[in-house]
């Protein structure tokens, strides 16, 4: 059987589609009317200004590590560690929102740009242990992401504890000089819109047009060879971590200074892992991502009014997105559910 | 247990690796199985031990037809290989690994096993250790517990596939008193697969050589080494009809070189290339020209010696630093090493250009690709990906990626899978470097290509460098006794 070409274009949305089936039959059978919760979830996402603002804010940062992790993934390089990289930038936001005394069109450059720099240098330790220390970026990215987490408690609690007293909750909130100006009283900022955009078109451009993202693509697909075509594989492992780095921290700081306004526990919110579920999903085409995000960020912030509308917990938007991941994992690979995909076509010699 | 081969048959493709090949092996008996690379041994014996099924003939056990499905029911019916590589797990125990090879029920019965496991080790003459991880185990006592598995499991006819590669020679000693011990005590079959004449001689009664896949013929040992040496090699191959070139000076010196790996050491390496020069190295696969090459590639590095490019130490300068100082290297796997089976031509091309700058021009990138495989008559578009490329394609393909000016080509099995024409292109090509003072070094399992392309040929033996002989003046039969381990 082979699939049309027509079908092939779409064929990311079928995960999407599969999964909005399988989550209906499950409403059905827990009694709830599948049409009158999704309702509820558009509702949720889209039903007044707010709503819509609060999804486009929450899907900003989630595209940012998703640009930074196009780069990684192109490299064969699997950065579980971004969450940590998110983190990392929250946290050197935060640090020039504490610390610096500037005024406001000084202080939100340094801020955005120490983010991207604690990014990067947390991201570069992975690469690093993993070209010089032989540790998979896997497991070094795991244990980074935990000392991030523990790094962030250890602030919240010690040296940036509130002056009122340190509780695990937060830092108190930053000054204002240091926070994105945003919109309509929301957590949206147009300014980390702009900025998401420059990034993407950097990364797409760096993917499509640049020797460097060549160097990537072949490295990813196939080191060896790669390395005998002159690449330095563990040069370019590091650069690649460290650029995604920087744009996930990038990420973590528009969310402490637009999303909250200050130092939180659990900072990153889990858009991280969230991210390379898209990426995964999207598979490489670079128009996917920010769709993919977009979805994710309206069913997790659908289903928060769902819980209000309807007597269903919010976590449906959990299992929706769990059960997507699942059917992306069997659909991913279309050869393996007995379809000959047009790409594998003209490789019959 | 006596053996009988009948006019078995086994093609890959086009290519007949078993073209109707009979033999009988009877019981108590040592036999050599001879022939170069691609001459049929492996297809044979794999067929003879259950890893793979004949297209056609039978395979007799004790005048019983018997057809095996897997190396399991070979070993159940008395037959047991032992592989170049042993079939071993490095991180388990000596006993761990021996129970794994045998029957056990659910519960591991450790007293059994080690019971049996040291009883044979002394019955064998080897030491075993029990407790010993595989991992620290030098090759050949990882040989010995192999063949003591295959022992334990009721092996009566045991093949051996070049057993005394990478093994001590007090190891080989002792290796070939058990097989001796095995045929005349036990009334064992005992097959030796080698390339290496001396050894034959030393431990067989019998020896079987194949050529082209066929049975090529067969003696009782001793015998003459000259009739073997002709039995292997087929008559001489015309020689090149290149015009006579006046090499420069010295491109690579190489001086006392010793590289060694796990499983190979090669040592005392002394010669120079010059520029224009082209060196064959012949001998059977992974004697040591292989280790050669990738130490001047920069893939390995050297034990001990020096390496001399232009009169430049390069001997701790890591791959990419010898890329850029002119030193290119051909590897024999093409989508494995040197392809990338979903990058396009293009992409290819603009990898391996020396300084492409920040962006990438695609478009003109696209002429230079275009032109260059129109050059090296490659069949395929610069958008074509690697992978849909056919063998010889990429081949050419990977000659079309060389730089302009380099000092030194280094190659393995350059033309292989190419038609003669393609190869005597590719050839050509590479015989214009010489105006730019290019030295080649390659080596190649044709021995044929060996003598008609270079001008100087090295063979190599176990790790033994030969003397270097003049291309123009060999003939086969010096050649192979040179391969065959005799100096």
């Amino acid at each position: 059987m082979r699939i049309p070409p027509q079908l092939e274009r779409i064929w990311p949305s079928m995960p999407v589609i599969g999964a909005l089936l399988f989550t209906s039959v499950l409403l059905l059978l827990f009694g709830a009317s599948p049409l009158e919760s999704y309702a509820a979830m558009w509702e949720g996402a889209f039903g007044t200004q707010a709503k819509l603002l609060s999804v486009i804010a929450f899907w900003i940062p989630l595209v940012f590590s998703s640009a930074g992790l196009l780069l990684t993934f192109k490299a064969g390089l699997w950065n579980i560690g971004i969450e940590g990289q998110i983190i990392l930038g929250s946290i050197g936001a935060s640090w020039v929102a504490l610390n610096v005394d500037a005024p406001s069109y000084l202080l939100i450059p340094l801020a955005i740009l120490a983010s991207m720099i604690a990014g990067a240098l947390w991201a570069a330790l992975t690469g690093l242990l993993k070209t010089r220390g032989g540790v998979h970026e896997i497991f070094g990215g795991l244990a980074l992401n935990n000392l991030a987490i523990i790094l962030t408690n250890f602030l919240i609690s010690g040296p940036w504890q509130p002056p009122e007293g340190g509780t695990f909750r937060g830092t108190q909130p930053f000054q204002d000089g240091v926070l994105l100006p945003r919109f309509a009283d929301s957590r949206f900022s147009p300014l980390s819109l702009v900025l998401l955009v420059v990034a993407y078109g950097l990364v797409v451009l760096a993917l499509r047009n640049t020797f460097w993202g060549l160097k990537l693509k072949a490295l990813g697909q196939n080191a060896r060879s790669a390395f005998l075509l002159g690449v330095s594989s563990n040069r370019e492992a590091v650069i690649a971590m460290m650029f995604c780095g920087a744009l996930a921290g990038l990420g973590g700081g528009v969310r402490v200074l637009s999303w909250f306004d200050s130092l939180r526990q659990s900072i990153s919110g889990g858009i991280g892992y969230l991210s390379l579920l898209v990426v995964m999903l999207a598979q490489f085409r670079l128009l996917w991502v920010p769709l993919i995000a977009l979805f994710f960020s309206v069913v997790l912030n659908g289903s928060i009014t769902l819980q209000l509308r309807t007597q269903l917990h919010s976590s449906l938007g959990g299992i929706l997105t769990g059960i997507t991941v699942l059917f992306m994992l069997l659909f991913g690979d279309a050869k393996r559910l007995g379809f000959n995909t047009l790409s594998e076509e003209d490789d019959d010699e | 247990m006596r053996v009988e081969l009948n006019n078995i048959r086994k093609s890959f493709g086009s290519v007949h690796a078993n073209d109707g090949i009979s033999m009988t092996l009877e019981s108590g008996r040592v036999y050599g199985l001879l022939g170069q690379n691609g001459a049929g041994k492996s297809t044979l014996m794999k067929i003879l031990a259950g890893y793979q099924s004949a297209d056609s003939g039978e395979i007799r056990l004790n005048e019983t037809l018997t057809q095996f499905d897997s190396p399991a029911a070979a070993l159940r019916a008395g037959i047991g290989m032992l592989y170049q590589d042993p079939l071993d797990f490095p991180p388990f125990s000596v006993l761990e690994n021996f129970q794994l090879g045998r029957r056990e029920g659910i519960f591991l019965d450790q007293k059994t096993a080690s019971r049996e496991l040291l009883a044979l080790g002394k019955r064998y003459n080897f030491d075993v250790d029990l407790d010993e991880r595989i991992s620290n185990l030098s090759p050949g006592e990882r040989q010995q517990l192999e063949l003591i598995r295959l022992l334990a499991g009721g092996a009566n006819v045991l093949i051996l596939d070049e057993p005394t590669t990478g093994i001590s020679s007090e190891q080989k000693q002792q290796l070939f008193d058990s097989i001796r011990k095995l045929a005349r005590e036990e009334n064992k079959t005992v097959i030796l697969v080698s390339h290496k004449l001396s050894e034959v001689q030393e431990l067989c009664d019998h020896v079987f050589v194949l050529r082209e896949g066929q049975l090529a013929g067969k003696s009782e040992i001793p015998c003459p080494m000259d009739k073997l040496v002709k039995l292997m090699f087929a008559k001489m191959p015309p020689r090149s009809k290149r015009p006579a070139y006046k090499f420069g000076q010295a491109v690579l010196d190489v001086r006392d070189l010793h590289v060694e790996t796990y499983r190979l050491r090669t040592e005392n390496l002394n010669f120079s290339v010059r520029a224009g020069e082209v060196l064959g190295l012949a001998g059977l696969e992974g004697s040591g020209q292989d280790l050669l090459i990738k130490a001047l590639a920069g893939l390995l590095t050297p034990k001990s010696g020096e390496v001399l490019l232009r009169g430049e130490d390069i001997t701790r300068r890591p791959f990419h630093q010898r890329q850029r100082a002119g030193i290119a290297y051909v590897a024999s796997g093409r989508l494995e090493e040197g392809l990338i089976a979903d990058l396009s031509l293009v992409e290819h091309m603009v990898l391996s250009t020396e300084k492409p700058g920040f962006l990438v021009n695609w478009e003109r990138a696209g002429e230079a690709t275009q032109d260059r495989i129109a050059k090296y008559q490659v069949v395929g578009q610069p958008a074509s990906r690697a992978k849909q490329l056919s063998g010889g394609n990429q081949q050419r393909f990977l000659f079309a990626m060389l730089k302009p000016a380099l000092k030194l080509i280094l190659m393995e099995h350059p033309t292989r899978g190419l038609d003669i024409r393609s190869a005597n292109w590719i050839w050509d090509l590479l015989n214009k470097r010489r105006d730019e003072d290019t030295a080649i070094i390659f080596y190649s399992a044709d021995l044929d290509e060996v003598i008609e392309r270079s001008d100087r040929i090295a063979a190599f033996s176990g790790g033994v460098m030969s003397r270097m002989v003049n291309a123009a003046e060999t003939s086969v039969d010096e050649l192979g006794h040179l391969i065959g381990g005799q100096q």
